[in-house]
């Protein structure tokens, strides 16, 4: 087995996914913390929806699909923002239009272009679509979200717990949740192209709600989201290659697992 | 000299006028309670005082002290109880005011206001595991670390019982007078055993009392 794994890396597909896998992984369980606590999980399921659609554009346009979608969904997530700001209740709702009608702008544009190759690419992800260029913006824009993370870090824990205080204490929140939308969408962008537009968003939230059932300090939630995410994601990696099932399923099948074991150990304990 | 000033100050909510016209100073070492029916505005004017809403007529002047170094204690019911976070994590976010990442003085200010709370045993505890009462003190020994000068307090004893209430109403008081620091509480408690503080804001539409605590309570004896 260890040859055979050794023997994935001489394939420079495998490498790329490695790569961008691994930084995507890392910088979901990241956003993932905040937006589970805040209960916000579905924020990231409507905008993998929205990056579908965009995508679907830019391939019929002929653009770039990573340069393209990610302006594209940053906006959206602004309008996500500004629709729970104004009216707490009807946000849920707000999201759910929204990612309904991408989706479906996408598939009837793809399907009067005849262009149908890629659809089942951006709904399920595929290592194979992972070129160079997507590589080295993965790279860069994950080592931003990173900096961005650790540099808020303090902050963004003030605001997860007690966003009123947080603005007292002269926080701009406002501000922080504008960083955080964009952190969000570029994570679900990228992520996209490996996971797919349906299981980018388990990415973002399988990993914290894990670490949730076990941790009790905010650091240690978020490190242990960190591990249990890139650790679902070389199993899954791994165990997709040797039995040629599909890299995104079986992420998510290893992220499903470690919630399991978690669940039942918090449950014993 | 008085640490604020409203000056002929409107708040509210787009365009409804909540309070209007307030007009009043909050001296140095006052404990003000602010009393009123719910929809009174209570919330609204510490709002306006923290800078979390625009006034929409008139000012909050602050002498000597800036706006994010007021401490702040939201009613407990906003914050999630079972936020998976440490006592120290939550205590050490109060000093965000000053800096982005702690220095070793903004970790000593901490303990020490965990120390004047006495809950420096439960610092390594999560905030999940906690009574309500020790919860209380948690955010208590946080508004502390933002503010060496003005603390406002919304219902702090909300959901207590009666041995915490009086507990904390203790602390309080103590941070007042042994630690010199400004208090504005906003409460429903009126009843004589748990009185305190030396000013009274009574909020009540078209009836606004502000004075010293002996006068409110000689007033409502008149009207009863």
């Amino acid at each position: 087995m260890i040859s055979s794994i050794i023997d994935m890396f001489s394939y420079s597909f495998m490498v790329k996914a490695f790569v961008v896998g691994i930084l995507i992984s890392l910088c979901a369980s990241l956003i993932g913390v905040s937006l589970v606590l805040r209960k916000n999980s579905m924020i990231g399921d409507g905008l993998s929806h929205v990056g579908f659609g965009a995508f679907a554009v830019a391939t019929i346009l002929g653009f770039a699909p990573l340069e393209f979608a990610i302006p594209i969904v940053v906006i959206v997530s602004f309008l996500i923002l500004k629709l729970n700001e104004n009216n707490k209740i009807h946000g849920d709702s707000a999201i759910a239009l929204i990612s309904a009608s991408s989706l479906a702008i996408g598939t009837f544009l793809i399907s009067i272009t005849g262009v149908n190759t890629d659809i089942n690419n951006y709904l399920f992800g595929s290592i194979l679509s992972i070129n160079n260029s997507d590589v080295i913006i993965s790279i860069i824009l994950s080592i931003i979200v990173i900096l961005i993370y650790i540099i808020s870090f303090n902050k963004i824990f003030a605001i997860t717990f007690d966003e009123r205080f947080a603005k007292s204490i002269g926080i701009n929140t406002n501000l922080y949740n504008i960083i955080f939308a964009t952190l969000c969408s570029i994570v679900v962008v990228i992520g996209m192209r490996l996971m797919g537009s349906l299981l980018i968003s388990s990415l973002i939230i399988f990993p914290s709600l894990s670490s949730l059932q076990i941790f009790k300090k905010f650091r240690s939630v978020v490190i242990f989201s960190i591990v249990i995410s890139l650790l679902s994601f070389i199993i899954g990696l791994i165990v997709s290659y040797l039995n040629a099932t599909p890299t995104g399923a079986t992420i998510v099948i290893s992220n499903l697992v470690i919630f399991i074991i978690f669940k039942i150990i918090s449950l014993i304990k | 000299m008085s640490l604020i000033s409203l000056k002929n100050l409107s708040l509210g909510y787009d365009n409804q006028i909540v309070l209007k016209g307030i007009n009043l100073d909050i001296e140095e070492d006052d404990f003000i309670c602010i009393v009123g029916p719910n929809g009174s505005g209570k919330s609204t004017l510490v709002k306006g005082i923290l800078g979390l809403i625009k006034p929409m007529k008139g000012k909050v002047i602050y002498n000597n002290l800036k706006q994010n170094f007021i401490g702040y204690m939201p009613q407990e019911a906003k914050v999630d109880a079972n936020f998976p976070a440490s006592v120290f994590e939550i205590v050490l976010s109060g000093c965000l005011n000053k800096t982005l990442f702690y220095k070793k003085n903004d970790k000593e200010i901490a303990i020490n206001n965990l120390k004047i709370l006495g809950i420096e045993n439960l610092k390594d505890k999560c905030f999940c595991d906690l009574s309500g009462g020790q919860r209380q003190k948690v955010l208590l020994a946080r508004s502390l670390c933002a503010t060496s000068k003005l603390l406002i307090l919304d219902e702090p004893s909300n959901n207590l019982d009666s041995k915490s209430k009086k507990d904390l109403y203790k602390l309080i008081n103590d941070l007042n007078e042994n630690h010199h620091i400004t208090i504005i509480m906003i409460t429903h408690d009126l009843d004589h055993d748990n009185l305190i503080g030396n000013k009274i804001l009574s909020l009540r539409e078209d009836d606004i009392f502000f004075g010293s605590t002996k006068d409110f309570v000689r007033r409502i004896h008149h009207d009863k």
